[in-house]
């Protein structure tokens, strides 16, 4: 039995100091293994958040295949993508050539929550079938929910191709008044 | 072969991991005998997750957590695979089933106060549950990489992008980047094969050992409210008088019970089948009409319902304030009346709550606020001639989309007012001033449509519901 040996040399306030001290240096020692093994992993799933990847310029089509007319939906790779995302890398546009020399593109996604909206050619509509988000051709909101116009995206014309400016998907934000 | 070498087999086992010993006293803890029917709910949860951890498990052997090999994966797992469509619809159905056991355990708990003393944690870990179950359900739906999936993560970005300050720190954390692509996907697929698995392990395994530490509450007593001075002294005594031990007494219902809905499960999966897949991911391609999995529809109705004003905060604060309501609910009242009989607020509650998700849910599926981009012509029947201008302005309303929100005797979508009595409504000014200014939730056609459509759109329009034989008077009309 413990109690009954006679007690080791040490005093006993001696041995409490010591398990103190080890009770200490096993925690934390134990955090300094968590934090090491938590750092690389953490920053390896949070790079992509603070990752500004720059935005590209995509070709989407020769100049002489757009036609001075309503809008048309054009396809290319987004600019952040990554080596397997195959079909997942692409990304969408409403292209319109509207004069011979001027296009306007707007991004597909709805202001109101993203889903993606279509061209209507007759009333001269973009309509959303998520939540009845409507945008006249200019992109300002007709009707609906959505509280900004559709995103503008960048278009210039480089050797007879036309490039539109890809970029992150539009978010529409809570401004803190 | 004789029974002997098994026994000396199983002895020697059990006195090495001590089955006997630990395990079986757990097994055999004393329970309430008022439990009964009304305590099957939980057990069958937790065999609803087994069912989910183990198809799951054979899914993920064949499934390709990239790009459109995910696409091509879940493919050949729903058409070629042996047994492959089966283990899908049981994992499909397997989540309604989770999703919806885990909801009535908890009404069922909430229904009788189980919440209150000693049991506070009890119900706090199983809210934490909860939500790690629809975060389960969530990332499952997105995992099912169809053009769905696609446009339900860049939803759910949206969504959580409206935070303020940190929202597009938020969105592009679930992204994976700043757009959906393939470190979406891989991102999704880590979630909801191992961590959030990993938390409702650890959950189960918290809710159990508490369900343990407290005992298994009794059937409420209108007569006896509950008193955390006495509360544990009075339930240890009856137990010791009236308890039954949970295995095999108690059980025995569980299992029936598990038994059945594994069945359910299993039929629905072999009759309905899984959920068909849409066209590939592709985030380019417009032809998505997405919706969320049935339990997410009343949120996705309450959002279509909303004035923009409130929206955002209905948006972040109906998951926040709901966790935070249910989470802290044994610390607002953990004492006083447990039976149903003495807490009508209880019950109104839980009444009111079902049938607003169920009101919510039909409208979900009605989906009246959105256009209905496939909406026919309208035939010579409803329009009264085939030709001419009235005809011609019948086919102006299907041409310029105005069918594609207002409905004429059954044809049309449902976004705006029905429009099959309108000409006894309104006069002709009022419908030009509608058409070209629009209004409340319609566009101003004014610079889509010439002065000649919009008389041949508008003398249509004044036929409906006015006795087709009489002589239309276009005084005015050009
Ligand atoms: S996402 Fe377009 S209206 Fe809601």
């Amino acid at each position: 039995m413990n109690s009954d040996q006679p007690s080791t040399e040490k005093p006993c306030c001696q041995q409490q100091q010591r398990r103190t001290f080890l009770a200490r240096l096993s925690i934390w020692l134990s955090a300094v293994i968590g934090v090491v093994v938590a750092i690389p992993g953490i920053g390896f799933v949070l790079a992509p958040v603070f990752k500004k990847p720059k935005s590209k310029w995509r070709p989407v089509g020769k100049l002489e295949d757009f036609k001075v007319d309503g809008f048309v939906l054009v396809q290319y790779e987004d600019s952040s993508s990554v080596a397997w995302a195959g079909i997942t890398a692409k990304e969408g546009a409403w292209i319109r050539r509207a004069s011979e020399t001027e296009f306007i593109a707007f991004s597909i996604n709805c202001r109101h929550l993203g889903c993606p909206v279509r061209w209507v050619d007759d009333p001269r509509l973009f309509m959303c079938p998520c939540h009845g988000g409507v945008y006249y051709e200019d992109g300002t909101v007709a009707a609906g929910p959505p509280p900004e116009p559709l995103k503008r995206l960048q278009v210039r014309i480089n050797n007879g191709q036309v490039e539109i400016e890809s970029g992150p998907t539009p978010l529409t934000l809570t401004k803190i008044t | 072969m004789s029974k002997k070498p098994l026994m000396r087999t199983w002895n020697w086992i059990d006195n090495r991991i001590g089955f006997s010993d630990y395990i079986m006293p757990l097994m055999e803890h004393l329970v309430p005998d008022s439990a009964r029917w009304w305590y099957i709910f939980g057990s069958a949860t937790l065999c609803a997750f087994i069912v989910q951890v183990f198809t799951g498990i054979c899914l993920a052997m064949a499934y390709v957590p990239g790009g459109e090999k995910t696409y091509e994966s879940l493919v050949y797992i729903t058409n070629t695979a042996p047994l492959g469509n089966v283990l899908r619809g049981m994992h499909y159905y397997g989540a309604s089933a989770m999703v919806m056991l885990a909801v009535i355990h908890m009404i069922q708990v909430y229904m009788h106060a189980t919440y209150k003393y000693p049991r506070e944690m009890n119900w706090m870990s199983g809210v934490v549950l909860l939500f790690v179950v629809l975060g389960m359900a969530f990332t499952g739906q997105l995992l099912r990489w169809d053009a769905n999936g696609v446009w339900s993560v860049t939803v759910a970005a949206e969504m959580a992008g409206r935070t303020p300050i940190i929202g597009p720190t938020i969105a592009h954390f679930i992204m994976g980047g700043e757009t959906v692509g393939g470190s979406t996907i891989t991102r999704f697929f880590a979630m909801h094969v191992f961590i959030m698995p990993a938390i409702i392990f650890a959950g189960i395994g918290l809710h159990m050992l508490l369900i343990m530490r407290h005992g298994i509450s009794e059937m409420p007593d209108p007569n006896d409210p509950v008193d955390p001075e006495t509360y544990k002294e009075k339930y240890e005594e009856r137990i010791q008088k009236t308890g039954v031990p949970f295995w095999p007494v108690a059980m025995w219902r569980d299992v029936i019970f598990s038994t059945a809905i594994v069945f359910v499960i299993l039929g629905c999966s072999i009759f309905l089948g899984p959920p068909t897949l849409d066209p590939p991911p592709n985030p380019s391609s417009i032809n998505a009409n997405p919706l969320p999995d049935w339990y997410f529809l009343w949120y996705f109705a309450v959002l279509s319902l909303l004035p923009p004003k409130l929206e955002t905060w209905v948006i972040l604060g109906v998951p926040i304030l709901g966790f935070i309501g249910l989470f802290f609910l044994p610390m607002i009242s953990n004492k006083g009346h447990r039976a149903p009989s003495k807490r009508p607020w209880a019950g109104g509650t839980v009444i009111f709550g079902s049938v607003a998700f169920l009101v919510l849910t039909i409208y979900g599926y009605k989906k009246p606020w959105s256009p209905d981009f496939g909406v026919k012509e309208l035939p010579a029947s409803v329009v009264g001639t085939d030709q001419g201008p009235l005809m011609q302005g019948a086919k102006l309303m299907h041409i310029k989309g105005c069918l594609y929100c207002h409905d004429i005797s059954g044809y049309g979508g449902h976004r705006g007012p029905e429009l099959t009595e309108i000409g006894k409504l309104l006069t002709r000014d009022d419908l030009i001033i509608r058409i070209n200014n629009g209004g409340h939730n319609m566009p101003a056609f004014a610079s889509s449509i010439s002065s000649d459509e919009l008389h041949l759109i508008v003398d249509f329009l004044l036929t409906r519901g006015v006795d087709q034989d009489q002589p239309i008077l276009n005084g005015d009309s050009p």
